[in-house]
């Protein structure tokens, strides 16, 4: 190992053979460019987790004008979209029961004539709650439609029945996300995820291939530094994952209208740092696996933490403490705050220190165990 | 320099088997040497230890001087090694390919020096071919030129003529022998007694242990091998088939080989062979003709001669 220092000019050789193979290898190059429009199209189109419009089946055994001023304000708030109106109590169970609709709504005969007595009516709202985020947003406006939709009719001898306002002014102000568009959160969270997914398998794939194919023996006969070799693998590779970026950052400026607070340059910065780190985390895996198979199997094994725990499907608060431990340990989660602060709240280069820091060092971390599980020989 | 390779005790092993056992060898400057023995004896895993690939279990040596055991990275800046499966890119042209090779050694005059080389090789018209698409005997060329791009001092060739066909072997074999009038040193390995009988000197190795060395003459006096050439009057074939089954029984009989339409015999006890087959020499239907054993005579006795050894389990070994 002496006099067998680090030489730019091979690494240079290094990267232009990896760039004419990685040109050749159509499937993998248009892989690059597919997924990230792909998951684009699956998670920033498909994905809400505050729907409207959700089917509701009202049944009326009232039909007063109060009954239908609570169903028309519920409709206006866009949660709630009229779908049914069942005659029996039966067939209107059979409707939440088979999922035609997701809420009941049930007027009681007399609704009107309680209430204008002062009687404090029941009103049942019954909702399908197997799935807690499809109803939670429509469940929480009910309690301000209730208070506040039958105000106007309120009137004359009945203003007495009408709500008190608070002894105190309640202001919530919904910041960075007035309209609480999943999109702002998804598509930021997408970078990170489609980075994680593809970067780790381009590198995992990148020594083992040359093993299987033979072409390590090559490698490994000639004057070449392990430094040297995993840079020529990572670096195309940067360039690769930038134009993932660029594709997703076009994505959320003009189709999703997902705001750009903050600057562009900390965005880069961090998204190369970010790519980096997956190429060396992929690159780490493919100097361990044995074969091509095992390296994709170690890139999956990766990938699902990363997806489920780092805070881009659910949220990272309401994970119990090991999951967010597991968690923390994933660059994506570090990642995804650094990307969404920058983003959607603007944060400067100070706000993202720490989760940069974070990054930089898992990068420092695997190149070292990397360039260590790197063999120069075959045994 | 007059030794291009000087090892002693080299060993390796490979879990519990052990792939060569205690190899003393040494190859002098500017030879080609041909490193022959059966599948698996060895010889890959040799060539691997010579050029830095594999770690020795024990035993050292030099190679062009320099150890093989801490100057490896200096070893594989002098030396060229083509490795048995064609190992270069198969999604890379042939330019590609050499010029890659010519980067990483950082070569001079890069873009001129492939040119030249694809002149030589005659392969400046399949420049832009991909490696993959090349047959065996064109990817042989161009993993030829590639490991020479470097003007290296010794050419480390691990079976570099399996399934290439005649012309492109002769061709192969005359590179080589230019090469080395420019003063290289090759070790080749390789299964054809016609390219054993090309080189200077020859190595055999079988069970991981050296058995033979020196020139195909010495080689084959050493052997102390006494053959005879038998044929037959006339078609007697079945006379020579008898003749066969009944000599391979037969104690003091070492080889029997058929070759066309005569059979050799042979043994390394010539007393205890002429004993052997004595009571066939009077059969009027058979020419015994004293004679020189051929290379594979000779190999395919010490082959035998090993087999039995490494047979034995309490076995003494030379």
């Amino acid at each position: 190992m002496t006099a067998d220092g680090f030489s730019l000019p091979r690494l240079w050789a290094m990267i232009v053979k990896e760039f004419i193979q990685m040109r050749r290898d159509r499937l993998t190059f248009a892989m690059m460019v597919g997924i990230p429009l792909m998951q684009l199209v699956l998670f920033g189109f498909a994905i809400n987790s505050d729907p409207k419009h959700l089917p509701t089946a009202v049944v009326d055994a009232d039909h007063s004008p109060e009954g239908r001023t609570l169903i028309a304000a519920m409709q206006a708030s866009r949660y709630f979209a009229i779908t049914a109106a069942p005659e029996t109590d039966t067939e209107a169970d059979r409707l939440l029961a088979t999922g035609a609709v997701q809420f009941l709504v049930r007027i009681p005969a007399g609704f009107s004539q309680q209430l204008r007595r002062g009687d404090r009516p029941a009103l049942l709202v019954e909702a399908d709650a197997t799935d807690p985020a499809a109803t939670s947003g429509a469940v929480a406006t009910l309690t301000v439609l209730a208070r506040d939709a039958l105000i106007p009719d309120l009137t004359g001898p009945l203003a007495s029945l009408a709500p008190k306002p608070p002894p105190f002014d309640l202001r919530v102000h919904r910041r960075y996300n007035p309209e609480t568009s999943t999109q702002y959160n998804i598509v930021p969270g997408l970078m990170g995820v489609v980075l994680t997914m593809t970067m780790v398998m381009m590198t995992a794939l990148a020594v083992t291939r040359e093993r299987e194919r033979g072409t390590l023996e090559t490698l490994l006969v000639m004057p070449l530094h392990p430094a040297e070799v995993m840079l020529g693998k990572i670096i195309p590779y940067i360039a690769v994952g930038y134009i993932q970026v660029a594709i997703i950052l076009l994505a959320a400026r003009w189709v999703f209208a997902v705001p750009l607070a903050g600057g562009l340059g900390l965005l880069t910065g961090a998204s190369i740092l970010f790519i980096a780190t997956n190429l060396a985390i992929g690159y780490t895996f493919s100097t361990i696996a044995r074969n091509q198979m095992q390296a994709m199997q170690m890139g999956f094994f990766y990938f699902l933490p990363s997806i489920l725990l780092s805070g881009f499907m659910f949220p990272f608060r309401g994970m119990p403490g090991w999951a967010q431990v597991v968690g923390e340990c994933l660059p994506l989660t570090h990642f995804l705050r650094i990307i969404r602060g920058v983003m959607l709240k603007g944060n400067g280069l100070a706000d993202s220190a720490v989760e940069l820091g974070i990054l930089g060092l898992t990068l420092l971390l695997t190149t070292a165990v990397a360039l260590r599980r790197y063999r120069r020989t075959l045994d | 320099m007059n030794t291009a390779i000087a090892v002693s005790g080299l060993t390796k092993r490979f879990g519990s088997k052990t792939v060569v056992d205690r190899l003393t060898m040494t190859v002098p400057a500017g030879q080609i040497v041909g490193f022959l023995g059966p599948n698996g004896s060895g010889k890959t895993t040799t060539l691997r230890m010579l050029c830095g690939l594999l770690t020795p279990d024990a035993g050292n040596g030099t190679c062009l001087d320099l150890d093989i055991r801490c100057q490896a990275a200096e070893i594989k800046r002098q030396i060229g090694y083509m490795t048995q499966k064609f190992s270069f890119y198969e999604d890379l042209s042939i330019a590609e390919n050499l010029d890659f090779v010519a980067r990483v050694h950082g070569l001079p005059d890069r873009r001129n020096l492939v040119m030249v080389t694809l002149d030589r090789l005659g392969l400046s018209e399949r420049r832009t071919q991909l490696a993959g698409e090349l047959s065996g005997g064109w990817k042989q060329r161009l993993a030829l030129a590639a490991c020479i791009l470097h003007r290296p001092r010794l050419l480390l060739l691990d079976e570099p003529t399996a399934g290439v066909d005649p012309k492109a072997r002769r061709a192969f074999w005359e590179n080589i022998h230019d090469l080395a009038a420019d003063g290289m040193t090759v070790l080749v390995s390789t299964h054809y007694m016609d390219e054993a009988e090309r080189c200077h000197a020859i190595a055999y190795i079988a069970y991981g242990q050296l058995l033979a060395q020196g020139t195909v003459q010495d080689v084959i006096a050493s052997a102390g091998l006494t053959t005879f050439t038998v044929r037959t009057t006339g078609d007697n074939h079945h006379t020579l088939n008898t003749l066969t089954t009944a000599l391979r029984k037969a104690p003091g009989v070492d080889l029997v080989a058929a070759f066309g339409a005569a059979l050799h015999v042979g043994g390394a006890d010539r007393s205890a062979l002429l004993a052997a087959i004595a009571p066939w020499r009077t059969d009027p239907a058979l020419i015994w003709q004293d004679d020189q054993p051929t290379l594979e005579d000779v190999f395919i006795h010490l082959m035998a001669r090993s087999q039995d050894q490494y047979a034995a389990p309490t076995g003494n070994r030379p």
